[in-house]
C-alpha cells in the first residue's frame, strides 16, 4: 500500500471524510473514490451502482465497491439525484485502481445547496488523512 | 477435526477462568421467566435392542414402508436406486466430512460439488449453479428474494398456485417479515397456469412457475416466458421432479431467468420426506446476485487445475447483514449424491428413465380413462396426473392399500376445491403388473 505521501490528491478536486471525490461540471458533481480509498481496497472486481433517477441525502449508501477482498459501501458526499452512471466501470471495474479521477462512479444533480462547499479542499483531505 | 465433549475437569478450569461456578451463571442474563424450570419429559433410557423394536414398530405403521408399490409424488418421487451411489457416498471422506471452513484445503470437496454445479446447470439449461441449497422449498423462496433484489425498489411477487402447496408456505414464511405482496395466479382447465394479466401488477420483481406443476401438468415456459418478461419481472421456474427434462426442453432454454427445485429423485430416498436437495441455477448476469456458495475451477501457481470457492463477497462471513442469503453452507452429501446419481446416468440414461416415467405413467392413466376416470386438466402430463372419478373412488383405493398399493393421493386436502380428485403418480418402479391390477379394480 502506498505511504500517504504517495498518494495522488489533485486540487482540482474536493474529498469527504468516507474518501469519496467531488468534482462541479457546470451545473452537475461528478463523485468518485479517492486514490487512498482504491489503494486501500485493492483490486476492485466489481462496481454496484445506483439507477439513474435514485435520489440520495448526504451521507446514505449509493453503491458498493467489490475488491478481492472485502466489499466497500460507497456513500454520497453531497445530497443529489442520479443522472448519469459511469458504465465503463460495469466491464472493466478496474479503471478505478488504473486512474480513480478520470474514473468517475456517479454524476448528479445536487438537491441541497452549500453542501458542496463544506466538503474537503486538497490539504483539508491531506491533513485529514495524516490524522 | 474431532468433537469431543469438554470433561467436567475441562469445564471447571474454564469456568475458574471466567469467574463464574456454575454453568447456569453464563446464562444468568436471560430472565428466569424465559428459562424452561423443569425435568425435560422424555422416556428413560433402552436396550439397544428395545430401542430398535421400537423403532421398526413405528417405521412399520407407514404403509410405504411395507407397500408393493407407491403411485404416490406430489412432491416426493420414489426412483430405483443404483447400488453405485450408496457406495461412493458412504464412503468415510464424503460422509463424514463437515462444511470446509479451510475451504482450499479440501480439494476433493469443493470438486465434488464443482462436478455437481456443473452437472445441474447442463441439465436446467443454466450458466450458474450455486453449490446447493436445503430443499426445493426454501430454493423457491431464495430465489424470489434473488428477483427482490435485482429488482432493486420492486416488491411485488407472484407465484403460480398450481406449485406445491408446501413450498408457496415456506415462501410465505420467508418474505413475511419483509413489506414484499405475494399475488397468486390461478390455473386455467388445461391446468396451466394464466400469466396473461401480469402487466397490470405494479413493481413486478419475479414470477414463479413449477413445471411440471404440483397437478403434474407441463406448463407452456416459453409462453410465461414472453408474459414475464412483457411485464419486465425475472422468471423463476420451479420443480419438484427433475426427471421431467431427461426429455423435456431445458426451462433454460425456455426463457427462465433463474431455475431452482428438489433434486430428490436424483439419487436420495423418499426417507418419510427428507432430506432434500435444493437445486439452484441462473443465469450469468444475476450471479452476483446468487444465493450461496459456489466453486470456481482455476489454476495454481504452477498451471495445475485446483478448485475455489469463488464470488465469496455475496456471502454472510463477508457482507454480513448485505449478505445475498443467510444460507452459508450446503446440503454437502445430497448434492454429491446427485452428482453420483447423474453422472452414473449420463444424458442417455436419464432420457431413457425419463421416458420409461412418462410411458408408464400414460399406460396408467389410459387405462383409468378406459375404465371411467376422468382427467381433470387438458395440459400435457409427465409422470403424475390427476383423475376425476364419479363413482366412489375411495373404497377402491382402500382395497389397494390392503394389498399393498398406494394408489394415488387425494387433492381436497391441499386443494379444497378440487376434493375428489386423486393426483397419480407413476415412476420407473412400478411394474405394468401392478399397473394391470389397479386398472382392473378400477374396472366395472
Amino acid at each position: 500500500m502506498k505511504e500517504i505521501s504517495e498518494l495522488h490528491l489533485p486540487i482540482d478536486r474536493s474529498y469527504s471524510d468516507d474518501h469519496e471525490w467531488a468534482q462541479k461540471t457546470g451545473d452537475t458533481i461528478r463523485i468518485g473514490v479517492s486514490d487512498y480509498a482504491q489503494d486501500q481496497m485493492g483490486d476492485i472486481v466489481f462496481v454496484e451502482m445506483p439507477e439513474v433517477g435514485d435520489t440520495f441525502a448526504k451521507g446514505d449508501e449509493f453503491g458498493t465497491l467489490e475488491s478481492v477482498k472485502a466489499v466497500s459501501e460507497a456513500y454520497i458526499p453531497l445530497s443529489g439525484e442520479i443522472i448519469a452512471i459511469n458504465e465503463a466501470l460495469e466491464d472493466a471495474p478496474e479503471l478505478v485502481n488504473n486512474d480513480p479521477y478520470s474514473n468517475w462512479l456517479v454524476e448528479i444533480r445536487p438537491t441541497v445547496a452549500g453542501e458542496f462547499d463544506k466538503l474537503m479542499s486538497r490539504d483539508q483531505y491531506l491533513a485529514f488523512l495524516q490524522g | 477435526m474431532r468433537y469431543l465433549p469438554h470433561t467436567e475437569q475441562e469445564i471447571s478450569e474454564m469456568l475458574a477462568v471466567t469467574g463464574h461456578t456454575h454453568l447456569d451463571d453464563l446464562f444468568s442474563h436471560i430472565p428466569d421467566n424465559c428459562r424452561f424450570q423443569d425435568e425435560v419429559d422424555l422416556p428413560g433410557p433402552l436396550t439397544e435392542w428395545a430401542l430398535s423394536e421400537t423403532f421398526q414398530g413405528l417405521a412399520k405403521r407407514n404403509a410405504a414402508a411395507s407397500a408393493r408399490a407407491v403411485l404416490l409424488g406430489g412432491g416426493s418421487y420414489s426412483h430405483y436406486i443404483p447400488e453405485i451411489v450408496p457406495s461412493l457416498i458412504k464412503r468415510s471422506e464424503f460422509l463424514t466430512a463437515y462444511t470446509p471452513y479451510q475451504p482450499e484445503m479440501s480439494q476433493g470437496t469443493l470438486q465434488g460439488i464443482f462436478e455437481y454445479q456443473t452437472l445441474t446447470a447442463r441439465l436446467l439449461g443454466m450458466e450458474v449453479a450455486n453449490a446447493s441449497m436445503y430443499d426445493g422449498a426454501s430454493a423457491l423462496a431464495e430465489a424470489l428474494l434473488m428477483t427482490l433484489r435485482i429488482g432493486r425498489r420492486k416488491q411485488t411477487v407472484a407465484v403460480s398456485t398450481a406449485i406445491h402447496p408446501h413450498y408457496r408456505e415456506v415462501v410465505k414464511s420467508y418474505l413475511r417479515a419483509g413489506k414484499f405482496n405475494i399475488i397468486e395466479l390461478e390455473t386455467g382447465s388445461d391446468g396451466r397456469t394464466d400469466t396473461s394479466g401480469l402487466q397490470q401488477i405494479d413493481g413486478l420483481a419475479g414470477v414463479a412457475l413449477q413445471s411440471p406443476n404440483f397437478f403434474g401438468v407441463i406448463e407452456d415456459l416459453g409462453n410465461a416466458a414472453n408474459d414475464i418478461h412483457g411485464a419486465d419481472a425475472l422468471f423463476v421456474s420451479c420443480f419438484s421432479e427433475p426427471f421431467a427434462y431427461g426429455i423435456l426442453g431445458s426451462p433454460g432454454a425456455n426463457g427462465a431467468d433463474i431455475v431452482c427445485g428438489e433434486g430428490q429423485s436424483f439419487g436420495m430416498s423418499q426417507s418419510f420426506g427428507g432430506p432434500g436437495l435444493g437445486m439452484f441455477a441462473c443465469r450469468k448476469e444475476y450471479q452476483r446476485s446468487l444465493p450461496g456458495r459456489l466453486v470456481g475451477e482455476t489454476v495454481d501457481l504452477d498451471g495445475k487445475r485446483g478448485y475455489v470457492l469463488t464470488l465469496s463477497t455475496r456471502e454472510q462471513h463477508i457482507r454480513r447483514e448485505k449478505a445475498t442469503s443467510n444460507i452459508c453452507s450446503n446440503q454437502g452429501l445430497c448434492a454429491l449424491t446427485a452428482a453420483v446419481y447423474m453422472a452414473c446416468l449420463g444424458s442417455t440414461g436419464l432420457r431413457q428413465v425419463a421416458k420409461l416415467n412418462h410411458d408408464k405413467a400414460e399406460y396408467l392413466k389410459k387405462g383409468l380413462m378406459e375404465a371411467g376416470a376422468e382427467e381433470l386438466f387438458s395440459g400435457p402430463t409427465f409422470n403424475e396426473f390427476v383423475l376425476n372419478f364419479k363413482f366412489d373412488f375411495g373404497s377402491i383405493r382402500e382395497k389397494l392399500l390392503h394389498r399393498g398399493i398406494i394408489a394415488g393421493m387425494e387433492l381436497g386436502r391441499l386443494y379444497p376445491a378440487l376434493e375428489g380428485a386423486y393426483l397419480f403418480c407413476v415412476t420407473e418402479t412400478t411394474s405394468k403388473t401392478v399397473l394391470d391390477e389397479v386398472i382392473n379394480e378400477v374396472r366395472p
